[in-house]
């Protein structure tokens, strides 16, 4: 917890943090900090639109909107359930089917986060007089030295969530609290079971929470089935030399699954939407030096004015590389990695980092050799 | 959590039990415990409980003692109600048309659909007017010659409109169709004088006239055909068997005893409080309206819609204030649709996901209602500010 936030229990009392919960560990540990740390918490959860038959542990299934009410009474706290299928599918679902119509590969956790999460339920959580709303996000949130905020990495760096809250500006930080982003995953369901939060061993969210039965391609045939025609594979050179079963069934990098009979192993290279063409290449074709990315956002609010060194995640899962960000009109910019980047792929996000602090990120547009 | 204070606005979905209640009803868990079937002591105790509280139903609703029927709730009431009259009507080749209206409860409403869609019989659901209420000429224009029930609900539990039940009834009678009324949001309210009323079945549910739930009763008029709903034992006169719940039995009764005694006196005191409430958010909310019948509703019963606001968040906002209301949309499944009651009515969809039901009950002060009155407007206001289409249009 940053230092100016976590004030005295008696401080905090005067305090009203909405919580959104999932019915999970991590919202339910981080409601159970927060009553913990004296604040008044009141439980709130969101029901999102989501394709019928998905796993079990996902996100407002009635047995999650159970879970988490189950919590609450544990807690101690009011609970309430809000309906944001309709924003929620127009907003966030429509946006992930708009990007493989587009040939880009979506991240739909980040609008989320941005248009819907900390957008629409902060602006309801303030006004239901919340001083602030907390979430079970895997980050922190820090006071600089000249009063800005700063957006930190979790401190568990397998869980690390500061990826997809690079949207976060100064308004909104300075209304968000994320109780577990200073502890690791084990300890968070240690504490749950320490609780007693009927919660503690319920496993991890793992896929999108909108997807039904498969994964986000049996999705997109059941619900976009003109994002998903099939068409020719080319090699680098442009000959055809093979047939793909449409291009959102495939990542760019990814090799397993080609039905190529080649000589040497080929890998995605790109997807040229307008052709419906699949690209493909060997290893010596998968690494890029740069790329640029539209809607650059930074967390302090101020736009760059220079180039800067950065550490870049190109993905959510990826290493983090050593790069040279270079700010462009019109809110993009340029990286420049000190080493060829395997998998940079259109439509992910990049974000930023210098040491611990996610400074922001944006949208990846285009690569380069 | 500091509850800072507790105004209870929702009585038409629960009541308190009465001390009084209560009290009457505690002897029959530990000391008179017999099953009353049986031919001892304890069984006789409990029976002759039991057959008091049914003279003491039956006085209020001036009815025969015999043609009470206690159950474990206002739903199973209505089940038994109209089950075992469509069936036994039916078995007796009398026919199998159905008529009732779009206002009803769930217990009516999905009873009738299952006969209809699952054992053929047919429905006709008169329409109500823009004020929740059933034209009675409108039933009889419905009736067919194999109709054999009518079923439409005293007063509607959503918007408080009071049906035209005396004149349905006569109607019925005339033409020799059973008539049944589900009375459970009315009772407390409304006179029950079965006669007056011309019913030959009605239900009443304990919990909204502060008995304990889980009891509720339906009087069927002597000679009116009902084929039990469940078999068992020879209860009830073979109409519900099971083991009589003495105590809840003996509960409902001496609540039903109270809120007859009470009636005259609490609806004055209840419609004064309701009249503010509904004048203070008139005049000081813009964009709000009063859903059902202006005049001819339950007198506790206050319901509205607000242009441009949800239900949910104005409920939040109410319940972190310690206020309870309740909302007239049905949430429970998936996508939030305005209530089968107010799409009844005509009320725009919209319109209808903003409904808000308040309703007052004894313990209700003057106070209470000052306290919603100074919260409401500010409330729908913050509401309104999270709505981008209503700040659109403002």
């Amino acid at each position: 917890m940053n230092d100016v936030k976590l004030m005295s229990e008696n401080n905090n009392s005067s305090k009203r943090v909405i919580v959104a919960m999932s019915g999970g560990v991590d919202s339910s540990v981080a409601a159970a900090l927060l009553v913990e740390q004296g604040y008044e918490v009141v439980g709130l959860m969101l029901r999102l639109w989501a394709e019928q038959g998905g796993a079990a542990n996902r996100c407002c299934t009635p047995d999650a909107v159970n879970d988490a009410r189950r919590v609450a009474n544990v807690l101690g706290i009011p609970f309430y359930v809000r309906d944001y299928k309709q924003v929620f599918k127009s907003t966030v679902v429509d946006f992930f089917i708009d990007g493989y119509a587009r040939g880009v590969t979506p991240n739909p956790c980040i609008v989320c986060n941005r248009d819907i999460r900390f957008d629409r339920l902060l602006k309801e959580a303030l006004s239901l007089g919340g001083d602030y709303l907390a979430t079970g996000h895997y980050a922190r949130v820090r006071t600089a030295t000249d009063g800005t905020y700063q957006l930190l990495r979790g401190l568990d760096p397998t869980k690390d969530q500061s990826y997809m809250l690079y949207t976060m500006t100064q308004d909104r930080l300075a209304r968000l609290l994320f109780p577990v982003g200073e502890h690791s995953k084990s300890d968070i369901r240690q504490m749950a079971q320490d609780k007693n939060l009927p919660v503690f061993n319920r496993p991890d969210s793992q896929d999108l929470c909108f997807l039904g039965p498969g994964d986000y391609r049996s999705f997109l045939q059941r619900n976009a089935p003109e994002v998903v025609q099939s068409g020719p594979i080319l090699d680098t050179a442009g000959n055809q030399i093979g047939e793909h079963r449409g291009l959102a069934f495939y990542t760019i990098g990814q090799r397993k699954g080609l039905g190529l009979s080649a000589p040497q192993p080929m890998y995605v290279v790109e997807k040229i939407v307008q052709t419906n063409s699949l690209v493909v290449g060997t290893q010596a074709d998968l690494g890029q030096s740069r790329l640029t990315a539209r809607q650059v956002s930074y967390v302090s609010g101020q736009p760059l004015l220079e180039p800067i060194r950065i550490k870049a995640k190109i993905r959510y899962k990826a290493k983090e590389t050593e790069a040279t960000l270079t700010p462009l009109a019109e809110q993009r910019a340029s990286l420049i990695f000190d080493q060829p980047v395997r998998d940079i792929t259109p439509g992910q996000a990049v974000v930023f980092y210098q040491d611990d602090i996610a400074l922001g990120g944006g949208t990846i547009e285009q690569t380069a050799g | 959590m500091p509850t800072k204070r507790s105004i209870y606005l929702d009585y038409a979905a629960s009541t308190p039990t009465d001390p009084q209640v209560v009290e009457a009803m505690l002897p029959y868990f530990t000391d008179i415990y017999g099953n009353a079937s049986g031919a001892h002591a304890q069984a006789r105790a409990s029976a002759q409980a039991i057959d008091d509280a049914r003279h003491s139903v039956a006085a209020v609703l001036g009815c025969d003692p015999e043609e009470i029927v206690f159950t474990a709730c206002g739903t199973e009431a209505d089940n038994l109600a109209i089950r075992g009259v469509a069936w036994a009507k039916k078995q007796l080749g009398e026919g199998n048309h159905l008529i009732t209206t779009p206002i009803e409860h769930h217990a009516v409403s999905h009873t009738f659909n299952q006969l209809c869609e699952r054992f053929g019989f047919e429905q006709t659901i008169v329409p109500v007017d823009s004020h929740g209420v059933v034209d009675p000429h409108a039933i009889a224009a419905a009736i067919r010659p194999e109709t054999t029930l009518i079923s439409v609900m005293y007063a509607n539990n959503e918007v408080g409109s009071v049906q035209p039940i005396a004149d349905i009834g006569a109607l019925a009678r005339s033409r020799g169709i059973a008539f049944h009324t589900d009375a459970v949001q009315a009772a407390g309210y409304e006179s029950l004088s079965v006669n007056s009323l011309n019913v030959d079945l009605l239900a009443i549910s304990g919990h909204k006239i502060y008995a304990p739930k889980g009891i509720g009763i339906l009087y069927v008029r002597r000679g009116t055909n009902l084929l039990p709903t469940l078999t068992g034992g020879g209860h009830e006169m073979n109409r519900r068997p099971g083991t009589e719940n003495v105590p809840y039995i003996v509960g409902i009764a001496k609540a039903l005893e109270l809120v007859e005694r009470k009636r005259d006196t609490e609806n004055l005191r209840q419609r004064e409080l309701r009249d503010k409430l509904i004048d203070g958010v008139l005049n000081n909310i813009p964009g709000s309206q009063v859903t059902g019948h202006p005049t001819r509703r339950l007198p506790n019963s206050a319901s509205f819609v607000f242009s441009g606001c949800e239900a949910d968040p104005i409920l939040m906002h109410l319940d972190l204030a310690g206020i309870q209301a309740a909302s007239g949309s049905a949430c429970t499944t998936g996508n939030p649709e305005p209530s089968h009651v107010l799409t009844a009515m005509g009320i725009p969809h919209e319109l209808g996901l903003s409904a808000l039901r308040m309703s007052v009950g004894r313990q209700t002060r003057e106070a209470d209602i000052d306290a919603v009155l100074e919260i409401l407007p500010d409330v729908i206001e913050k509401v309104r500010q999270l709505n981008p289409t209503y700040q659109m249009m403002s």
